[in-house]
């Protein structure tokens, strides 16, 4: 079982280093950090998440910026280690609030309560944020939110103009608030990470969506609550073959697969599509799904390279935002690479352009093209000029793309699927808690070939 | 509870090591502080003992503060007390005198009417892991696992275990293993029950060597009685219980079908949780339980897929590696199953490398007529990737594709299309696929030549595309014009060519293109040939002797051995043995699958974890009892390992067979030499784990190679079995052969016993035997006479039904196993005679 664990911050130091049985020299860290940092195996320039140096398993997992490491001896499972670390840093971040290097320094001594509970003598016990509460003595010193960036994905209704009620997000489960009373509330986030591939006519290549329903809750007395989604939502191929002349129309969402926490009852699933559960303090994955149906990607991408005389060329991207204009996209990021002989870059952004930027990576040979958000509807242009050191050879579409994009796109979902209600059961009358059921999609791999 | 004042400045930087000073200063604080009662003392406190542990987490060395951290223990504060449990646990094995000190406070902790108190103290207490000390553990334990509170029993429980560890002895006369087995079937709480269940299989993994009992204990966990028990129980436990649980039940052998489809009816919700680690448990279980029921067992491969792409989606990209690691051995072993998901397997911008690494890999297996289009036009997307490695492994896999026979000319094309790009690493790896294409199909040569005709080598700079490059030139010297000359202007720049590999192959078409074009090469085979003789490479010199002496022997010989007509080479040889494949499939989740390794390369034997199968060889001659008893059913009818029944009359024989001393040593070994190096040459591509590559790819290789020294085996060689096993696994294979026996050999070989003596009488003995009619499974050894401890290790495989046998050689001396190898090939061919 798991030998030693351990958090080590980007620059190598320990922040927290538990050793449950001894079977592994005390210089382990030092050693995985140094093998880490120098990965030059197999030609890959990233160390792999599992790797063994004489006998002895490093198994980590990258949060927050920050290395939390496992060491072992034996054979062991490597999902239930990733798994068990992945945990272990929510865990940490429910009762800090805000998980990073700052907030783990300052809390160190809490954060060893929690690992002696979390694992005895390398076996794991629990990782319940709500059973381990009664273990835990130590009150979370709080850093300040607003001064660092948080990570994982709720951070994303911190970003914009629209702010979200975020604050929430970076509360720890038992600190108490000023006021004294803790508020009552409920998080229900959707995220979709989209991934899709067009082609250089702009045929989609491939198109995925991962999806998953988060919740937080902060709601006292654990009611049971049921969460219900769209009546007529598919999942599994054989499903889709039932409604495949409705669906490319716009009709049934179709899953291809989910996954539930293990407290979700599924009893009247098949009937209403309602998920009930008692949640447990902290933030968990309600509901993880995956949909290859087709469905309309929010942007469109056009990209053109074309030469412009000798040692010249000029690059065209078109990008369109496909989706309501009531909905606005937050940082766009557009990257693009060029030839590996490309000397010079001028860059024309389309008359009137606001909050857009451009760079050109030298060391990369890449573009860069930053637009602070864009409104449904709006179509974005950008002209680049290039400028060759040297003649190039025969298809020069082939030595430069795909482009790539970064996007985050808060209160929009690609899927359509819905919550279509939120219900807690009531305590008494007046027991009414706030709930917020929030959808983002962000980009996971957006991709236009030349 | 009042968070402590002062901390935030302090604790805010706790890391800077300003030596003894420090340490000294807290000491004196600590001590001032001791027997304070005054209010606030406690926070005080709390910041000091927070400023110790953070030293202690970066490594200072707190302990000199051990006696006034303990007085400062004697407080009803709980969050002070953790911290010194903490501090405790940390230096009590170094300061095995000071920890007496604290066993006095925790002894008393341990009765605390608080059960959080009391396990909280008992636990430390177990952590102290000082030997002298175990007395005191006893009477806490055993109240422990009988106290009120599941928190209390539930520490307990792992305290045995930390007890074991110290001293086992201790652990058994105090009666422990038999209350947990007690716990474990009657506890209400699900985490005590999970907890016994670990104690008790590490326990009786580690004793199983030892004593029969500790082994029928271990089975008992196995029973029908104790699986069902906990699979009724199941969703009590939490997830990483049921993890461990699975895994357990993954090695029980069902009594019947009905047994199997029970199990799979009650864990088919496990396949849709949300961790990771529970679905592949279940998935392990499934694919164990199927494995001798192939349609069902091709049923659950379909019903796994959909659970592990979506846990590929939806997890951190380490967690999205553990499970692509094992989609990647299902995708290896049941490619046609996967062939219409190929999509999923596309690489995504956002995917780290080694996640790509076996994307691509899966992309290779995978391709077949219906989707070597798509898949080959996704991969040469990525040839022009940014990502250079990745660049690279995507066409070596577009050339794989081809190997495998789907659509080649299209694949042709495209590759010659790569040469076209002018990128250097994309025409290096090019060159090589095509070197590799064309001696496949050689129907292409054409196509390929033109193409590579015009690449000037002067771009070509890695060693392996150089070579590749080079062999074309000399193998289709008549078809390329330039290519007397191209070779003349390499040889030219003898002294500035770093790697052997490509000095050797201009050696050898510098022969190969003077013999099709004498005129024009004559001049470059002349400098090619004094530069090689003078080269201080032993291999280069070698290869330009032979060739100079050739040629003044007899031209028309000359020419036979370098331009022989050639086959084209119809499979290249897999890397891994199916029985490693095999190990690995057996050990399904588990780090084997990421590593892509059996356990045994990388475990040593204590951490391999409960019920994992033992190392090849302890299981022939070391792991008797274990072997008889451990369920195995994985071994049943597919692994070459050995059956139950034989083992005991094994068992002895090898012990003797390894140290009774040989007759006499052979004597015609010469004679094997000469056939072994005519079938290699009418055989090019004898198999990818020889060592000897380069020739093989010249399609000349023994005759090249220098001539191997002569071998004499020492006949009363001797190797303890553990010697034995430590070697096998730190050597690599030098050859891998599979060699015919004789009939006479197959009517002689009733017993492993038979071939045992005959090839001790050759001084080839044997230290571990096994099997039934048809496998028979041997281990031996030899050892060279000449006073060196050099030693040559074989695991030789016979199937008497195919009348093949199957032969590994490691070599302390890699360079002699050739002819060691051609020593034991005579030896086997006169079994029998």
């Amino acid at each position: 079982m798991i030998s030693q664990f351990f958090v080590l911050s980007q620059r190598g130091d320990n922040i927290v280093f538990r050793d449950y049985r001894g079977e592994v020299p005390k210089g382990s860290a030092e050693i995985f950090f140094r093998k880490v940092k120098f990965w030059k195996e197999d030609e890959e320039e990233e160390a792999p998440p599992v790797f063994n140096v004489d006998g002895v398993n490093y198994i980590h997992v990258k949060v927050a910026g920050l290395f939390f490491v496992a060491t072992t001896r034996v054979n062991v499972s490597p999902s239930l280690v990733l798994e068990l670390l992945q945990r272990i840093a929510r865990v940490i971040k429910d009762y800090l609030g805000i998980l990073n290097e700052d907030s783990l320094r300052k809390n160190f001594v809490l954060v060893y309560e929690l690992l002696d509970e979390v694992i005895d003598f390398g076996y794991p016990q629990t990782t319940s944020t709500e059973i381990l509460k009664s273990y835990v003595f130590n009150e979370p010193i709080v850093v300040d939110a607003a001064r660092l960036p948080t990570l994982g994905p709720a951070s994303m209704f911190m970003q914009g103009a629209k702010r979200m009620p975020g604050t929430a997000v970076t509360k720890s489960v038992v600190a108490t608030e000023p006021g004294g009373r803790k508020r009552e509330e409920i998080f229900v986030d959707i995220i979709e990470k989209i991934s899709v591939t067009f082609s250089s006519s702009g045929y989609i290549l491939t198109s995925e969506i991962d999806g998953t329903i988060q919740m937080k809750s902060y709601l006292t007395g654990n009611p049971e609550i049921r969460l219900a989604l769209n009546e007529d939502l598919g999942i599994g191929k054989g499903s889709a073959s039932l409604y495949d002349y409705r669906s490319s129309a716009g009709g049934a969402v179709i899953l291809d697969d989910c996954n539930f926490h293990e407290s979700v009852r599924l009893d009247s699933f098949d009937v209403d599509r309602t998920l009930a559960l008692i949640p447990p303090d902290g933030e968990f994955a309600v509901m993880n799904y995956r949909m290859t149906q087709e469905f309309t990607p929010p942007f469109r991408v056009n990209a053109l390279i074309e030469e412009a005389g000798q040692l010249k060329a000029e690059v065209i991207i078109k990008v369109r935002a496909d989706f309501a204009t009531s909905v606005t996209a937050n940082t766009i990021t557009v990257q693009m690479p060029v030839p590996t002989y490309t000397s010079r870059v001028s860059f024309e952004l389309e008359a009137g352009a606001v909050g857009q930027t451009t760079d050109f990576k030298e060391g990369a040979k890449r573009l860069e093209w930053c637009l602070k958000k864009i409104v449904g509807g709006a179509e974005h242009t950008l002209r680049t000029k290039l400028t060759f050191s040297q003649e190039s050879h025969g298809n020069i579409a082939r030595e430069a793309g795909p482009v790539n994009l970064n996007f985050t796109i808060p209160m929009y979902n690609a899927s359509k699927l819905q919550v279509r209600y939120l219900q807690i059961a009531k305590k008494s009358p007046s027991y009414n808690p706030y709930r917020w059921v929030r959808y983002v999609t962000q980009s996971n791999s957006y991709v236009a070939r030349l | 509870m009042a968070p402590p004042p002062i901390v935030q400045q302090k604790s805010s930087s706790p890391s800077q090591p300003s030596g003894k000073s420090e340490v000294s200063d807290l000491k004196l604080q600590l001590r001032q502080l001791a027997g304070s009662r005054a209010p606030g003392a406690d926070d005080s406190k709390r910041d000091l003992f927070k400023r110790v542990i953070s030293y202690m987490t970066v490594g200072i060395d707190v302990s000199a503060a051990f006696s006034e951290m303990v007085m400062c223990s004697a407080t009803s504060d709980i969050v002070l007390k953790k911290m010194c449990y903490l501090y405790v646990g940390n230096y009590a094995r170094c300061h095995p005198d000071l920890a007496l000190l604290t066993i006095n406070f925790l002894q008393k902790d341990c009765r605390d009417v608080d059960p959080m108190i009391r396990g909280l103290a008992l636990r430390s207490l177990c952590s102290l892991r000082v030997p002298n000390l175990v007395e005191y553990l006893v009477s806490p334990l055993s109240s422990g696992l009988e106290d009120g509170s599941p928190y209390v029993r539930m520490v307990a429980v792992l305290g045995v275990l930390k007890l074991y560890h110290i001293s086992a002895t201790t652990c058994f006369d105090s009666d422990f293993p038999a209350s947990l087995k007690n716990l474990m079937l009657t506890d209400s709480d699900a985490q005590v029950v999970a907890n016994c269940l670990f104690v008790l299989q590490e326990i009786w993994n580690l004793e199983a060597n030892k004593s029969e009992e500790a082994n029928r204990e271990r089975e008992t966990l196995l029973s029908k009685q104790t699986i069902y028990y906990l699979l009724n129980r199941i969703k009590e436990f939490n997830e990483w219980a049921q993890c461990l649980i699975l895994e357990l039940i993954s090695k029980y052998i069902p009594s019947d079908s009905n047994d199997i489809f029970d199990i799979m009816n009650l864990l088919e919700d496990r396949l849709q949780h949300a961790n990771g680690a529970v679905v592949l448990a279940t998935i392990k279980v499934f694919l164990h339980l199927t494995m001798s029921m192939t349609d069902v067992h091709q049923q659950v491969y379909e019903r796994l897929k959909a659970p592990l792409l979506t846990l590929v989606g939806s997890g951190s990209s380490e967690q999205s590696y553990a499970v692509l690691s094992h989609l990647h051995l299902l995708v290896m072993r049941a490619p046609m199953l996967f062939s219409s998901d190929y999509k999923h397997f596309y690489c995504q911008f956002s995917d780290p490398s080694y996640i790509k690494k076996l994307k691509l890999e899966m992309l290779t297996a995978i391709a077949n007529e219906s989707n070597t289009y798509e898949i080959v036009t996704e991969l040469c997307e990525y040839a022009g990737n940014v990502d250079v490695p990745i660049a690279r492994e995507s066409i070596r896999a577009v050339g794989k594709i081809a190997l495998q026979q789907y659509d080649v000319n299209a694949i042709v094309d495209r590759l010659l299309q790569f040469l076209e790009m002018e990128k250097d690493y994309v025409t290096a790896e090019t060159l090589v696929l095509v070197k590799d294409l064309l001696r496949k199909y050689p129907q292409w040569s054409h196509d390929c030549i033109a193409v590579v005709g015009n690449i000037s080598s002067k771009n070509v700079q890695e060693p392996k595309a150089k070579a590749a490059l080079i062999w074309m030139l000399g193998e289709y010297s008549k078809d390329m014009p330039d290519a007397p000359y191209i070779l003349e202007n390499l040889i030219e720049n003898w002294d500035d060519e770093n790697a052997a590999e490509v000095r050797l192959h201009l050696l050898t078409a510098a022969m190969k293109c003077f013999l099709k074009r004498p005129p024009e090469t004559q001049k470059a085979l002349g400098a090619a040939l004094a530069a090689g003789v003078a080269d201080s490479h032993q291999d280069v010199h070698d290869r330009a002797l032979l060739y100079y002496r050739l040629l003044q022997y007899d031209v028309s010989v000359a020419e036979r051995v370098v331009n022989p007509p050639k086959q084209a080479v119809s499979v290249f040889a897999d890397l891994q043995s199916s029985e490693v494949k095999d190990r690995i499939f057996d050990e399904f989740n588990t780090l084997s699958v990421v590593y892509q390794k059996p356990s045994y390369m990388f475990t040593d034997k204590e951490h391999r974890g409960p019920f994992e199968f033992s190392e090849e060889i302890g299981n022939l001659s070391l792991d008797q009892e274990s072997m008889d008893n451990a369920p195995r059913f994985d071994e049943s009818d597919k692994d070459l390992l050995l059956g139950t029944s034989e083992r005991e009359e094994n068992g002895g024989t090898s012990i003797n067979g390894a140290a009774t001393p040989g007759y006499s040593a052979p004597h015609d070994y010469n004679s094997s030499l000469v056939p072994l190096s005519s079938q290699t040459q009418s055989e090019p591509a004898v198999t990818s784990q020889t060592s000897f590559a380069i020739d093989d790819l010249l399609g000349l290789s023994m005759l090249a190679a220098p001539e191997p020294p002569s071998l004499k085996l020492n006949s009363k060689a001797a190797l303890d079995p553990g010697t034995f096993q430590r070697k096998w696994g730190q050597l690599g294979v030098s050859i891998s052969q599979e060699i015919p026996i004789s009939p006479q050999g197959v009517g002689s070989l009733t017993t492993p016993q038979a071939l045992i003596r005959h090839m001790q009488a050759n001084s080839i003995h044997c230290i571990a035997s096994g099997g039934q009619s048809p496998n028979f499974k041997f281990f031996l050894f030899a050892q060279k006479d000449d006073g060196s401890a050099s030693f040559f290790l074989v695991e030789c495989i016979v199937n008497t039904s195919s009348a093949k046998a199957q032969v590994k050689v490691k070599a302390d001396d890699a360079s002699a196993s050739e002819a060691f190898f051609a020593l034991f090939q005579s030896a086997l061919s006169k079994f029998g005679m």
